[in-house]
This record gives structure tokens, C-alpha cells and sequence, in this order.
């Protein structure tokens, strides 16, 4: 259901991004770009509460003509954003929720792994299973 | 790497070598497997086959491909022929004998091969050597052997069987063996004084190139087996059946030799040790992997923490990429540690990729970790659902035995046991106080009325009882059954030991099969109860027979033996029964109350009972509003029956007791408990002595039934009527219970008696209970001795 999936770093460079490659990707390799903007500015809004307290669900992080930006950040700041395909009315904000539920369970697998060192490039295949599991029905 | 030349024969040979070191046919041969038993065939030293392999670029690339196996044959060749390896020599070293792969050191076959140094193509320098036979003149090909070997096809065709036969069975005496075996299908060799094995690989090459050496030299001693062998190899089908021949021959000097080195080295003997199923760990695998972990992590049931288990799997150089896909499979908790089993599945997953087997997207199944539910169910204790979640049954707690399958099964089992152990007690005494009840109320009281509450009676009062001899287990040792009680205790200690254990226990498997993530048995404790898994494994079994069995038969038993033990019991056991047997009197009399027709014969003594509880009812009111919350706790009847019994043991001279049970009642309660059973001692001053002992032991449960039946009496004045009919019939049943003057002294009286009945009943129980503890006892010495009887090499 999702256009493109990417996971950025605390120091906002990709870890893994990767989209249905309908066309040319460099688009959405901007648009998650762009995206990032829009993330730091939720967080900081929130960040005048307690660090807790704060969703880690972002939201609709903006939408374009033709795609809608999720946004999520986890607690060590590493940001998972999703472009989903505005025609996809059906999706709803709870699917998107578990889609990047998901997404950060496989990244916490990942991490568990002793032989990823943080801040590499994920080469997990779990984990690439699991996005193409979450891209699939697009293509 | 540099272009290589190969000879036609050469060339040949070669292929013919690959192909069979590519078992798997994929083009490229891993290391350490067969290519690296046909070098050590070569007869080289280990640092030339090292460096040969090096130069090859085998190292590099971390298997051989067909270019590298090629350049490696050669490089054999060039050493076996004493030239100095260097890259160049590849090329450059010109008319290079074959390389030859022998399995036996035999000086005769370094002879040969020094003879073989020579053009192995120029053949007519061999025959120059040893008058070659006429047919033999044409050795390249082998082709011009085909005049004279087609005749002798079919025996050549089994001539080169018996060269690869001879390897096979001893490489020392492999000249003998060969010779006997050229002699067998030619009849006609006079001698063979070539090294065995030696040629025998040769052969092979040299049937592509029709190698003079080989046929050269054979000819020399024996015209025919030389043109057979050329007829042979000549022909690809017996090639391909000699070289089919090898493997076994190789395998067999594989088993032979021992890899020195280490990882490495095991893990070719794990390759060569057959991959029937790709996946399957064998015993030998299993115990190394085993030993692997203990470097690590001495307590099989620990973890290996996430940087431990990366420094161990880099050493196996494999690249971090691959690593981390066999952690991601292998780690199936997703904890970022490694049990055992993860442990053993990591290994065995590098160890095939070590070997070129390619990794598997998903865990294969046998290298599943087979604890998940041993975990969960440890932790708990309840097993039944949990054992079934690894799904299968061998998966549940690994037993120390190489039998771990069918101790494995046998754990869900004995959890089933266990939580059947537990429950025993309930069910067994339930359903045997129920009959118990019965049968003794039945005739002592011809009432039926009577009768139908004494089973309700039973039931609730059956968990006070089960927790009497709880109780009494723990700490009654005086009981004439006592050792029943401490063995009972000792093996419901054990089961849940094993329940609890047994997952331990199973982890720490001599082999360290299991691994448990999230046990916390000490292994002192697995160590001590191995032991008595098996035992209990054994028992498992029966285990589950044990609770159905007691109810059916020994309540006849029981009845006959309890009827004694009572009167022993009551005299040991009496407090502690008494204040058993308080409760369920005390439930009688209030069931009875909804009878409309209560005893004909305790009717009068209800009445005084009754009198004697209204008459004490008044002092109990103004308390009873203390004790409304617990006249709702527990059963009414019990209650009631206690409030009578309270009133009528206050009467007795045990007032002390009463007082005792007062005083705990009066922490639970108010001083007015107290008061009251002052007032009802100070009323029951002429206490029957009919009742030996007073239902007081347990303090608290008097002073319940106390309470409680103060609440019932202010509700409902009938159901004390009938709940004191009831517990005079009780009273009534029970012997010598002298009418004394005075409505108290009738009441107490009619508690006495209920309170000796309860007594009777309680005692029937716990001696039924010992019955059976005893029976199931027994069953279990008699399982260990069977089981000891059908495993005598556990002891070996």
C-alpha cells in the first residue's frame, strides 16, 4: 500500500529507503527529503512537553497532489516515513498506524542483531521482507 | 589469474576431477570439502597444499570454481613433480605428469610418480622404458587400446573397478589388494609392484590423455590389465563409474584422515559427514556445538549475550552481511542473545555456509529452537498449553537422556502429572469424602434428610480438609502416617520440582540440548532432579493414572482402614482435625434447614439446640452486625454448623481452644467474638465429654464458623432449627453423648457430636489420602526399578 518506505538516521541520512519503482524514485527520494522538515517541526512542537508523553505517530506529515507523507519518529529519533498513494482512499489512519508498528518492530529486530552496527545501511532481509510485504499490493 | 593450458589429457583429467568434486554441480567446488581431500591425496605437504590453494585464488574467492580447480590440479601436479609452485609454473612448466591422487603412502607409487615426471605423453619414452606390448605402443587416448582391449571390454571394465575397490578397503596394503585385484578380473598379471591407490588415480587422467606412465608401466608388468584399464578409461561410461567409484574412496579416506585445523577443520568433518538432510544436526554436531557454547557461556541454560556471539561468528569469516542473516534466523526470540539451541542453529547454519550451502530465507526446521514453550510453561508452571506451542511435542523440555524425544514428550505429560499431582488431593478427596461422607452418615443416621446435606457438607468443607492435611503434611509428623504424608509432600515436592525443573532439567541435557531462555532453575536443582526426570518421565505416565484410581477403590479401603486410623487419628490429629472437622459439621445443619422434615430422633435435641441457640442468639446479635460481611464469605451451612458447633465446643471443657480461636478471631474480628465466646464458654461450663477433642486446632476456622453462624442465626431462625436438627442428628450419631441438663449443654453436646463426626470424616480422608499416596508410591518405585531394569547402561 505504500509508494515508498525510507528510515532515517538520528542525523537524518537514509538508512533504508526504498519505493515501488512505478517510476523514477528519485521523486519520493525527495518528497521523504522534504519530509524530514516537516518531522523535525512536529517534534519540537511537542518537545516542550516530556519527551514520554510524546506520540510517536506522526501523522500526515503533508499532503501532495498525487501522495500523502506519514511521518513517525521513534525515541532515539529515528524516523520512519511512508508515502502512501492519495488514490488509495481505503487506507485508514489505523492501517497506517500498524504499518509502521510494524516497521519499527522489524527495526528494533534489526538493531537486536549484534552483527548491525547502528547507523549502517539496513541490509536486513527480514526487514526487506517485511516492506515488501507492506509495498506489495501496490505494485 | 593466469591463462591456463591445459593438455588434452590434461584437460580432461581434470574436468573428469572437478565434476566429481562438484557433487552439487554448481560449478564451483566449496573448500575444504572433497577438493580438499583429492589434495591431500596429492601426498603434498599441507603448506604446499595451502599454498596451492592460495595461488589458486581459491582462497581468495573462498571456493574453487573451474578455473581455480584447474590451476590447482596443476599446481598439484607442478609440486607432486617437484618444481617449485609458482604462478608462472603453471604455464610454464612443460610436459607436467598428471597430478596424482593417491590414498595410501606408498614408496612404490612415489617411484611411479617420479617415473611419472617424465612425458607422461611420450610415450615412447615409456615404452622405451619398459617394452610396452604391441597393442600398447598408442598410450594417448587410450584410443589405440580399443583394438586390443574391445575384446576385453567387459574385463576391463571391471579391471578399473578393482583399482578403486582396493583403495577403499586399506590404503597401506592398497599394492596387495590392487594387485589382487588386477590378478582377479586378468587372471593374468604376474605382478604389480606399482603402488596401489597410486595409479588408480592416475589411471583416470591418463585414460583421458591415455597417460603412457600408467599404461606404460603397467605394461611393463602386464600387458593386458594396462590395455584394459586404457579400454576403460577410455570409455567415459567406466570413467564416470570409476569416478563414481571415488567418492566412496574419498569418503572413506576423508573419515580416515583428521582435520587438523580448527572451525575449519570440524567443519569439514561435519561436511563429509553426511547432509542427508541439509539441515539436520547430528549427535557429533550437536556435542561440539555444545562444547562451542560452553567456552562461551558455561551454564547451558544461560544466554550468549550479542557481542560475545559476534566476536565467536566472526571468526568464522564469513562475511558480516551473511552473519547477520544467520543471527536473524537463528535468534528466534529476538532477544539479541543466544540460548542453546539458537546457538547450535547459528553454528550449524555457518558451518553450511562454510561448506557452500546456501542460506536459507527462513529458519529450516529442524534447527528451530524447541524450548519456546519449555519458557513460557516453566515460568508458569502450566503446561498443558503451552507445551503444545513450538509444536511438537519433542519440543518441550529436553531431557537430559540421548532419549530426548521421548522424554520430551513425556514433559507434557508429566506437566499434565504435575497439575493432576496438585490437584490430586481436591479431586481424589472430594470425590472420596463425598463417598466417605456418605457411607458414614448413611448408617449412622437413618434420617435421609440427614443424608442429602452430608455430601453438600463435604463439599465445601473438602478444600478446608485439603488444607488440613496440607497442613498436616507440612508439619505433622506425629500421624501414624506420617512418613505417607512426608513421602506425599516429598513428591509433590518433586513434582513440581519437575514441573518446574524438568524444563531446567531438559536444558541442561548432558548434550545441552535444550536451552531455556527464561529459566530460573538453579542447575544444582537440574542436576539433582535429572535424576528424577527420568523417574518421574517414567512415572509421568502414571502419574496421570494415579487420581482417577483413588476414587474408585479406596473408598472401600479407606473406609475400613480409615475407621481405625480414626480413632489413632484422633488422638494425634485430633486439634488439627477438630478444627477440620468443625467446618463441615457445620454444614450440615444448614442444608438441613431446608429440609422441612428434619430428624425425627434429634428433633428434641434440635429443639434444645436450638433453644440453646436462640437463647444465645441474643447475645450473638447485637454482635452478629459485626460479622455480616462474613456471613457472606462462606457457605452458609458451614457457618451455621460452626456457629452450633462454636457454641456447643465453647460448652466443652476445651474452652481454651475455643478461646484460642477466639483470639485469632478476634484479629480478623472485633472483641465482640470474644465476648461471645465468653458468653458461650462461661454457658457451656458442663461440657460433654464425649468429644475428646475440641474441633479448635485451626483457630481461624472456629472463628469463622463462629461468625458465620452467628449470622445465620440472625437471618433465619429455621435454618438454625434445622441446622441444629442437623447437628444434633450428628450429635445424635455419635456415641456417648450424655443428654447433660441445660439447653447448652445439649447444644454442645449436638457440636460435639458433629464435631467427632467431621473428625471421623476427616480422618477416613487423610487415611484414604495416605492410600493412595502409598499406592502411587509404590507405582513410582516400581516404574524407577522398571525403568532402571530397561535402561542398565544409565548407570554405566
Amino acid at each position: 500500500m505504500a509508494v515508498c518506505v525510507a528510515v532515517i538516521a538520528k542525523e537524518n541520512y537514509p538508512l533504508y529507503i526504498r519505493s515501488v519503482p512505478t517510476e523514477n524514485e528519485l521523486k519520493f527520494h525527495y518528497m521523504v527529503h522534504t519530509s524530514l522538515d516537516v518531522v523535525d517541526e512536529k517534534i519540537s512542537a511537542m518537545g516542550k512537553a516530556l519527551v514520554d508523553q510524546r506520540e510517536l505517530y506522526l501523522g500526515l506529515l503533508y499532503p501532495t497532489e498525487d501522495y500523502k507523507v506519514y511521518g513517525y519518529v521513534t525515541n532515539s529519533k529515528v524516523k520512519f516515513v511512508m508515502v502512501v498513494d492519495s488514490s488509495n482512499t481505503a487506507l485508514r489512519d489505523n492501517e497506517i498506524r500498524s504499518m509502521f508498528r510494524k516497521l519499527h518492530n522489524s527495526y528494533t529486530d534489526v538493531m537486536c542483531n549484534p552483527f548491525y552496527t547502528p547507523g549502517d545501511r539496513i541490509q536486513s532481509r527480514a526487514f526487506d521482507g517485511m516492506v515488501t510485504s507492506m509495498m506489495i499490493q501496490v505494485c | 589469474m593466469e591463462g591456463l593450458t591445459l593438455s588434452d589429457a590434461e584437460q580432461k583429467y581434470y574436468s573428469d576431477l572437478f565434476s566429481y568434486c562438484d557433487s552439487e554441480s554448481t560449478k564451483k567446488v566449496a573448500a575444504h570439502g572433497r577438493v580438499l581431500e583429492l589434495f591431500r591425496a596429492a601426498q603434498l605437504p599441507n603448506d604446499v597444499v595451502h599454498q596451492i590453494m592460495e595461488l589458486c585464488g581459491a582462497t581468495r574467492l573462498g571456493y574453487f570454481g573451474r578455473s581455480q580447480f584447474y590451476i590447482a590440479l596443476k599446481l598439484v601436479a607442478v609440486a607432486q613433480s617437484g618444481f617449485p609452485l609458482r604462478v608462472e609454473s603453471i604455464n610454464t612448466v612443460k610436459d607436467l605428469p598428471l597430478p596424482r591422487f593417491v590414498a595410501s603412502k606408498n614408496e612404490q607409487e612415489s617411484r611411479h610418480a617420479a617415473s611419472y615426471s617424465s612425458d607422461s605423453e611420450n610415450q615412447g619414452s615409456y615404452s622405451g622404458v619398459i617394452p610396452p606390448p604391441p597393442g600398447r605402443g598408442q598410450v594417448k587416448k587410450g584410443s589405440t587400446s580399443h583394438d586390443t582391449g574391445q575384446p576385453r571390454t567387459s574385463a576391463d571394465q571391471q579391471e578399473p573397478v578393482s583399482p578403486v575397490v582396493s583403495p577403499q578397503q586399506s590404503p597401506p596394503t592398497s599394492p596387495h589388494t590392487w594387485r589382487k585385484h588386477s590378478r582377479h578380473p586378468s587372471g593374468g598379471n604376474s605382478e604389480r609392484p606399482l603402488a596401489g591407490p597410486g595409479p588408480f588415480w592416475s589411471p583416470f587422467g591418463e585414460a583421458q590423455s591415455g597417460s603412457s606412465a600408467g599404461d606404460a608401466v603397467w605394461s611393463g608388468h602386464s600387458p593386458p590389465p594396462p590395455q584394459e584399464n586404457w579400454v576403460s578409461f577410455a570409455d567415459t561410461p567406466p570413467t564416470s563409474t570409476l569416478l563414481t567409484m571415488h567418492p566412496a574412496s574419498v569418503q572413506d579416506q576423508t573419515t580416515v584422515r583428521t582435520v587438523a585445523s580448527a572451525t575449519t577443520a570440524n567443519e569439514i568433518r561435519r561436511q563429509s559427514s553426511s547432509y542427508d538432510d541439509p539441515w539436520k544436526i547430528t549427535d557429533e554436531q550437536r556435542q561440539y556445538y555444545v562444547n562451542q557454547f560452553k567456552t562461551i557461556q558455561p551454564d547451558l541454560n544461560g544466554f550468549i549475550p550479542g557481542s560475545a556471539a559476534k566476536e565467536f561468528f566472526t571468526k568464522s569469516k564469513l562475511p558480516i552481511l551473511e552473519l547477520s542473516h544467520i543471527w536473524e534466523l537463528s535468534d528466534f526470540d529476538k532477544d539479541g542473545a543466544l540460548t542453546l539451541d539458537e546457538f547450535c542453529a547459528a553454528f550449524h547454519l555457518v558451518v553450511a555456509r562454510k561448506n557452500g550451502y546456501d542460506l536459507p530465507e527462513k529458519l529450516p526446521e529442524s534447527l528451530m529452537p524447541k524450548l519456546i514453550d519449555l519458557e513460557d510453561s516453566a515460568d508458569v508452571g502450566d503446561q498443558p498449553g503451552e507445551v503444545g506451542y513450538s509444536g511438537s511435542p519433542a519440543e518441550a523440555p529436553p531431557s537430559k537422556s540421548p532419549s530426548m524425544p521421548s522424554l520430551n514428550q513425556t514433559w507434557p505429560e508429566l506437566n499434565q502429572s504435575s497439575e493432576q499431582w496438585e490437584t490430586f488431593s481436591e479431586r481424589s478427596s472430594s470425590s472420596q469424602t463425598l463417598t466417605q461422607f456418605d457411607s458414614n452418615i448413611a448408617p449412622a443416621d437413618p434420617d435421609t434428610a440427614i443424608v442429602h446435606p452430608v455430601p453438600i457438607r463435604m463439599t465445601p468443607s473438602k478444600i478446608h480438609m485439603q488444607e488440613m492435611e496440607l497442613k498436616r503434611t507440612g508439619s505433622d509428623h506425629t500421624n501414624p502416617t506420617s512418613p505417607l504424608l512426608v513421602k506425599t509432600s516429598d513428591l509433590s515436592e518433586e513434582n513440581k520440582i519437575n514441573s518446574s525443573v524438568k524444563f531446567a532439567s531438559g536444558n541442561t541435557v548432558a548434550d545441552g540440548y535444550s536451552s531455556s531462555d527464561s529459566f530460573t532453575s538453579d542447575p544444582e536443582q537440574i542436576g539433582n532432579n535429572v535424576a528424577h526426570q527420568r523417574s518421574h518421565s517414567g512415572m509421568s505416565p502414571d502419574n496421570t493414572a494415579p487420581p482417577p484410581p483413588p476414587p474408585r477403590p479406596q473408598p472401600s479401603h479407606s473406609r475400613s482402614s480409615s475407621l481405625d486410623m480414626n480413632r489413632t487419628f484422633s488422638v494425634t490429629t485430633g486439634q488439627q482435625q477438630a478444627g477440620v472437622v468443625a467446618q463441615p459439621p457445620a454444614v450440615p445443619p444448614r442444608p438441613q434447614p431446608s429440609q422441612a422434615a428434619g430428624p425425627v430422633v434429634h428433633r428434641p435435641v434440635d429443639a434444645d439446640g436450638l433453644i440453646t441457640h436462640t437463647s444465645t442468639s441474643p447475645q450473638q446479635i447485637p454482635e452478629q452486625p459485626n460479622f455480616a460481611d462474613f456471613s457472606q464469605f462462606e457457605v452458609f451451612a458451614a457457618s451455621n454448623v460452626n456457629e452450633e458447633q462454636d457454641d456447643e465446643a465453647e460448652k466443652h471443657p476445651e474452652v481454651l481452644p475455643v478461646e484460642k480461636a477466639s483470639d485469632p478471631a478476634s484479629s480478623l474480628r472485633v472483641a465482640k467474638t470474644d465476648s461471645k465466646i465468653e458468653e458461650k464458654t462461661a454457658a457451656s461450663a458442663p461440657a460433654n465429654v464425649s468429644k475428646g477433642t475440641t474441633p479448635l486446632a485451626p483457630p481461624p476456622k472456629p472463628v469463622r464458623r463462629r461468625l458465620k453462624s452467628e449470622d445465620e442465626l440472625r437471618p433465619e431462625v429455621d435454618e438454625h432449627t434445622q441446622k441444629t436438627g442437623v447437628l444434633a442428628a450428628v450429635l445424635a450419631s455419635q456415641p456417648s453423648i450424655p443428654r447433660s441438663v441445660g439447653k447448652d449443654k445439649k447444644a454442645i453436646q449436638a457440636s460435639i457430636r458433629r464435631n467427632k463426626e467431621t473428625n471421623t470424616v476427616l480422618a477416613r480422608l487423610n487415611s484414604e489420602l495416605q492410600q493412595q499416596l502409598k499406592d502411587v508410591l509404590e507405582e513410582r518405585i516400581s516404574l524407577e526399578v522398571q525403568l532402571e531394569q530397561l535402561r542398565p547402561f544409565s548407570h554405566l
